[in-house]
C-alpha cells in the first residue's frame, strides 16, 4: 500500500526531485489542515514556488540578502569555536551539564538521494546517546522523519538536537531580537508553533514519545545586538495544536483516490530546470484539487496568489472573521441576494439570511439618516446606490 | 468585525469600490500632522534605513542612512530626526488654556505613519534612544535622548483606545471604511486607498492588485521590497562603502542612495496625504473634540516632565504602574467605544442589530412621577415608554442612554413584545435639573425618535493598588527607580 501510494506521488511530482518538508510547511499545513490542495502538493514533494511562478501567479516570499547576511552571521558566530557561544548558553539553561560538550554535524553532503541512509544512521545515534545517557551531546542538522497525512515524509533538518539526562531537547536558532525581555509574539508563536513539528519529529523518529521533552530551547539575539540570548519556552499548547492538527489531516491515499488517475503536476523540466509544460495544463490539474483558502494562506503559502484568484466572489477571500459574521455563507452573490431579499434562502440558511436582511435594512437607514442630516457629501465614495428594502424581520 | 461591518465587505466586493462604515470621522486630524513615513534595514532589530518626514505635504525632508549598520551613521540619522520632531512638538508648549489649577496647551502634536508596524518602529527607535546620554565617552546629540522620550510619548500614547496622538493610517482608514478585500490585506496602504479611491476607470479589486506589485508602489514600509534592496540597495551601499571618503565616487554612492530611497518612499508620501485629505472629508464625530482634549492634557503633562529634566521612561512598567495603566487603558476602551456609537447611527447599527440598542418613538410619557429613594425622599423619575421594531435583547435591570440626551440614564423597567415591535418602557435619571417637575425639553416628548443604547462607558473601579515602595514581593518588590548608567548609554545598537 505504501508501495502504490509511493509511485502515485511520485507520478503527480513527474520527474522533478522532491522538496522537503520542513518545521514551517508543517505549521502551515496544521493551520489550515483542511486544504487538500496543500496536503496533496506538499505530501508529493512538488516545488509550489516553480509551480505558482510557472502558472502566472509567483509568490513573494523573496528575501533580502541583509537579511540572510545578518542569519548567517548570528548562525556562524553561534558554531565559531567549537560551538563555544552555543555551549555558554546551553550551560546558562543546565548549570549542571559538562563543560565540554560533545558536538556532531550531521549536516550533509550534497547528495539527496541518500536521505534512508542519513536518517538510519542520524535516528541510531540519537538513541544510543539517550541510552547511554552520558555526558551532553548536541547534533546539528539530524534528518527526522515526520508522518503527514499517513505518509512518512523528512524534514529539512533546520534544527539543533541537545541530548542531556537522557532527554533530547530542540534548540531553535532565529533571528528576530529579543529586546527587554520580549520579543514580537507573532514569531515567537511560530518559532513555538514550528518546534512543536519538532518535537513530534524526533519523538516519532526515536520511536518514544518521552524522548523529547514538551519544550524548545529559542536562541534570539538580545536587544539590538548580535550577542544571543537563550530561552527556554514552554510548548505543551503547540503540541497538543500540532497533533491535533495532524490527526485532522485526510489521510493521503483518500485524497489521492479522488483525483483522475492521470492527473500529475509534472512542471516538465528541461535540462536548465526550466518547466516547459503548457501553463494551461497545470492549471486545469490544480483545479482538481481542491483548496481552502483564506488571507492567512498569502503568508505562508506559495500557491496562495492563484488560490486567491480563484476564491474571487467567496467570503472566504474577505477572512476567517468575515465569513463567520455572514454566518458561513459560501458566496459574495448568496450574502447580496439573501441581503436584499432578491434570493430566497434554503432552510438551512433561514437564519443567518435573517440577519443579514436586518443588516442591510439597518445599514441602509443608517446610512440615509446621515444623508438626511446634510452630510451626505462626507459620506466617501459610494458608487453603489443600491438600496435594500426589507424591514429588520 | 461585526455583520454590519461584514455586510459592508461583501458589498464593496460587488460595487468594486470600498463601503462606508462610518458616517463621521472617529479620528482628530491635526491642523497640521506631522507625518513619518520610515524604512528600516531587512534582517536588523531596529535600523534605520531613511526615513521621509515633514508638516507640508510639498516639502517633506528625506533623511538616509548610507551604511545602516554603522553605528555613527545611526546616531547622525537619529540627531537629524530630533532635529524635526524635537522644535515640531516644542511649539505646541507655548500655547495654553487655563485648566482647574494648572493649564493645558490649546493644540498637541500629531504624528501619523502608515501602518501599525510604523507605530511598531517609533516604539522601538524611541527604546534605542531614549537611555543615551549627551556626555562621556558614548556622547550623543543633545537631541537624540530627548528625541527617544518622545517616540516612547508616542507609542505609549498609540496603546491607548481613542488617543489620536500616533495615528497608523491604515487604522484610521480602516476605521471607516470596508473593502472588498481582508483585513490582512487593507494593512497595505496602496491596496487599501486603491479601494477607497480608485483611479478613474478602474475597480478597487483591480487597483488593489496592481497596488500589491512593488515595483509600481514601494512597500509603505519600514520593511523594504527584497528585490529593491538586493538589485538597487546593496549594490549602492557597497560603492558607498567601497569608495574613500570625500571622494567624488562616495558622493556620486551617496546621490544615487538618496536617488533610491527617494524612489521608495515618495509613493507612500504622497498617498499619505491623500488618505488624510478623504479622512478629512468626514466631518468629525461629536466626542472626538473631547478626546483630543486628553491628547492634549497628556502632552501638556510629559512635556513638562520632560523640560524638567525628566528620567527616561523605563525599559519595563513596575507592577503598580502596569496595573494602573491596564485600568486606564480598559475604561478608555469602554468609553471610546459607547462614544462611537452615539456620535454614528452606522456604528450603532451594529449594537442594534444585536439587541444591545434600539431606536424607537416615544408612546407615553409619565414627566411627573415621583418615588421614593432609598433614603425615603421623593425623588423625580420620569417614566417613557418606546415602540421599536429593532429586535431588542437588553433585559430589565439593564442601564441605557440616549444619543441625543447622553447625560440622561434609562432604566429598563419592562420589555414587552406587541405585534408590530416591542414596547420598553424606562425610568429616567439625570439631565433634568432640579425642579420636581422636570422642565419641557429635558425628558424625551411624545412622538420623539431615539435611540437607546445599552453600550455605554463603563467605570471599571481599580482595584486599591500600593504605593509604588510598597510593592509586595509577589509582584517583584518595590521597582529599582531608574538611575542612569554607562552601560545603558554604551548599549549596543548594531
Amino acid at each position: 500500500m505504501q508501495n502504490d501510494t509511493d509511485a502515485r506521488l511520485r507520478r503527480i511530482r513527474g520527474s522533478a526531485r522532491p522538496t522537503r518538508h520542513n518545521a514551517r510547511t508543517i505549521a502551515a499545513l496544521t493551520g489550515n489542515p483542511g486544504c487538500s490542495r496543500r496536503t496533496i502538493v506538499d505530501t508529493a514533494g512538488v516545488d509550489k514556488e516553480k509551480l505558482a511562478r510557472h502558472i502566472g501567479f509567483p509568490s513573494r516570499f523573496g528575501q533580502s540578502e541583509f537579511a540572510i547576511t545578518r542569519t548567517n552571521a548570528f548562525q556562524t558566530l553561534l558554531r565559531a569555536d567549537d560551538y563555544a557561544e552555543l555551549t555558554r548558553l546551553l550551560r546558562e539553561v543546565f548549570p549542571e551539564a559538562p563543560e565540554q560538550i560533545q558536538y556532531l554535524d550531521l549536516e550533509a553532503t550534497d547528495n539527496t538521494d541518500a536521505q534512508d541512509q542519513r536518517y538510519a544512521r542520524d535516528q541510531a545515534l540519537i538513541s544510543q546517546a539517550i541510552a547511554g545517557n552520558t555526558g551532553a551531546t548536541l547534533f546539528d542538522h539530524p534528518l527526522l522523519s515526520l508522518n503527514v497525512a499517513g505518509q512518512n515524509v523528512y524534514l529539512e533538518p533546520e534544527l539543533l538536537v541537545f541530548q542531556y539526562g537522557g532527554s533530547a531537547y530542540v534548540v531553535q536558532v532565529r533571528s528576530f531580537a529579543v529586546i527587554d525581555g520580549q520579543a514580537n509574539g507573532e514569531n515567537v508563536g511560530q518559532a513555538a508553533l514550528q518546534a512543536a513539528g519538532y518535537v513530534l519529529a524526533l519523538r516519532q523518529t526515536l520511536g518514544n514519545p518521552d524522548a523529547a521533552p514538551p519544550e524548545v530551547l529559542l536562541i534570539c539575539p538580545k536587544d539590538f545586538s548580535n550577542v544571543p540570548t537563550i530561552t527556554r519556552l514552554d510548548i505543551r499548547w503547540q503540541l497538543i495544536a500540532v497533533e491535533y492538527q495532524l490527526d485532522r489531516l485526510t489521510h493521503i491515499d483518500t485524497l489521492l483516490d479522488a483525483l483522475p488517475p492521470h492527473l500529475n503536476l509534472d512542471l516538465g523540466l528541461d535540462a536548465s530546470g526550466n518547466p516547459t509544460r503548457p501553463a494551461t495544463e497545470l492549471i486545469d490539474a490544480l483545479r482538481h484539487l481542491p483548496a481552502r483558502y483564506f488571507p492567512e494562506c498569502l503568508s505562508n503559502c506559495d500557491l496562495a496568489f492563484f488560490c486567491r484568484h480563484e476564491a474571487t466572489g467567496h467570503t472566504a477571500a474577505l477572512g476567517r472573521s468575515v465569513r463567520e459574521e455572514l454566518g458561513g455563507i459560501e458566496t459574495i452573490a448568496e450574502v447580496l441576494g439573501f441581503a436584499e431579499g432578491t434570493v430566497a434562502p434554503p432552510e438551512e440558511w433561514d437564519e443567518a439570511a435573517a440577519l443579514l436582511r436586518g443588516a442591510a435594512w439597518l445599514y441602509a437607514e443608517s446610512v440615509a439618516a446621515a444623508a438626511y442630516s446634510g452630510e451626505s457629501a462626507a459620506l466617501g465614495p459610494s458608487r453603489d446606490s443600491r438600496e435594500p428594502e426589507r424591514g429588520v424581520s | 468585525m461585526s455583520v454590519i461591518t461584514a455586510y459592508a465587505r461583501a458589498r464593496a466586493v460587488a460595487a468594486g469600490v470600498a463601503q462606508p462604515i462610518a458616517t463621521v470621522r472617529h479620528v482628530h486630524l491635526a491642523e497640521r500632522p506631522l507625518v513619518f513615513v520610515p524604512l528600516t534595514l531587512a534582517g536588523e532589530a531596529n535600523a534605520p534605513l531613511a526615513a521621509m518626514i515633514g508638516t507640508d505635504a510639498e516639502k517633506p525632508t528625506l533623511l538616509t542612512v548610507p551604511q545602516p549598520r554603522n553605528r555613527d551613521l545611526r546616531f547622525a540619522f537619529a540627531a537629524r530626526l530630533a532635529d524635526i520632531v524635537v522644535p515640531y512638538v516644542d511649539s505646541f508648549s507655548h500655547e495654553v488654556e487655563p485648566l482647574r489649577d494648572t493649564v493645558c496647551a490649546v493644540d498637541a502634536p500629531q504624528l501619523i505613519v502608515p501602518n501599525p508596524m510604523g507605530i511598531e518602529f517609533t516604539r522601538l527607535l524611541g527604546r534605542s534612544t531614549r537611555f543615551r546620554r549627551t556626555d562621556g565617552p558614548y556622547a550623543v546629540a543633545p537631541g537624540v535622548p530627548l528625541l527617544g522620550r518622545w517616540l516612547t510619548y508616542f507609542a505609549e500614547r498609540a496603546e491607548h483606545p481613542g488617543s489620536c496622538a500616533l495615528l497608523a493610517l491604515t487604522d484610521a482608514l480602516s476605521l471607516h471604511w470596508a473593502t472588498g478585500q481582508s483585513a490582512l490585506e487593507d494593512t497595505n496602504l496602496a491596496a487599501l486607498m486603491a479601494w477607497i479611491d480608485p483611479p478613474a476607470e478602474s475597480s478597487g479589486a483591480q487597483a488593489a492588485r496592481e497596488a500589491e506589485n512593488p515595483k509600481v508602489w514601494p512597500p509603505a514600509g519600514p520593511a523594504t521590497d527584497p528585490e529593491f534592496d538586493n538589485q538597487v540597495l546593496a549594490p549602492l551601499i557597497r560603492a558607498y562603502d567601497t569608495s574613500a571618503p570625500d571622494s567624488p565616487a562616495r558622493q556620486r554612492a551617496l546621490d544615487e542612495l538618496e536617488q533610491a530611497l527617494a524612489s521608495q518612499l515618495e509613493p507612500t508620501w504622497h498617498l499619505m496625504w491623500r488618505g488624510i485629505a478623504h479622512l478629512r472629508s468626514l466631518p468629525p464625530g461629536v466626542s472626538v473634540a473631547g478626546r483630543w482634549a486628553a491628547d492634549r492634557r497628556a502632552f501638556t503633562d510629559f512635556h513638562r516632565y520632560v523640560s524638567e529634566g525628566g528620567a527616561p521612561q523605563p525599559r519595563r512598567d513596575g507592577a503598580v504602574a502596569a496595573a494602573y495603566r491596564l485600568n486606564l487603558l480598559e475604561r478608555a476602551r469602554t468609553t471610546y467605544e459607547a462614544e462611537r456609537a452615539f456620535d454614528d447611527p452606522l456604528v450603532m447599527a451594529t449594537h442594534r442589530l444585536t439587541g444591545e440598542a434600539f431606536q424607537g418613538t416615544v408612546v407615553s410619557v409619565d414627566r411627573e412621577r415621583r418615588v421614593p429613594n432609598e433614603k425615603g425622599n421623593l425623588v423625580t423619575r420620569p417614566l417613557v415608554t418606546v415602540h421599536t421594531k429593532d429586535p431588542v435583547r437588553l433585559p430589565a435591570g439593564a442601564k441605557v442612554a440616549a444619543a441625543t440626551r447622553r447625560s440622561q440614564t434609562g432604566l429598563i423597567v419592562s420589555v414587552e413584545t406587541v405585534p408590530d415591535g416591542t414596547l420598553v418602557t424606562l425610568e429616567l435619571s439625570g439631565g433634568m435639573g432640579r425642579a420636581k417637575v422636570p422642565p419641557p425639553g429635558s425628558v424625551p416628548a411624545l412622538d420623539e425618535q431615539l435611540c437607546y443604547s445599552g453600550v455605554l462607558p463603563e467605570n471599571i473601579p481599580s482595584p486599591a493598588l500600593p504605593p509604588v515602595e510598597e510593592t509586595p514581593w509577589t509582584h517583584g518588590g518595590p521597582p529599582q527607580p531608574y538611575e542612569p548608567s554607562d552601560e545603558d548609554a554604551a548599549e549596543v545598537w548594531e
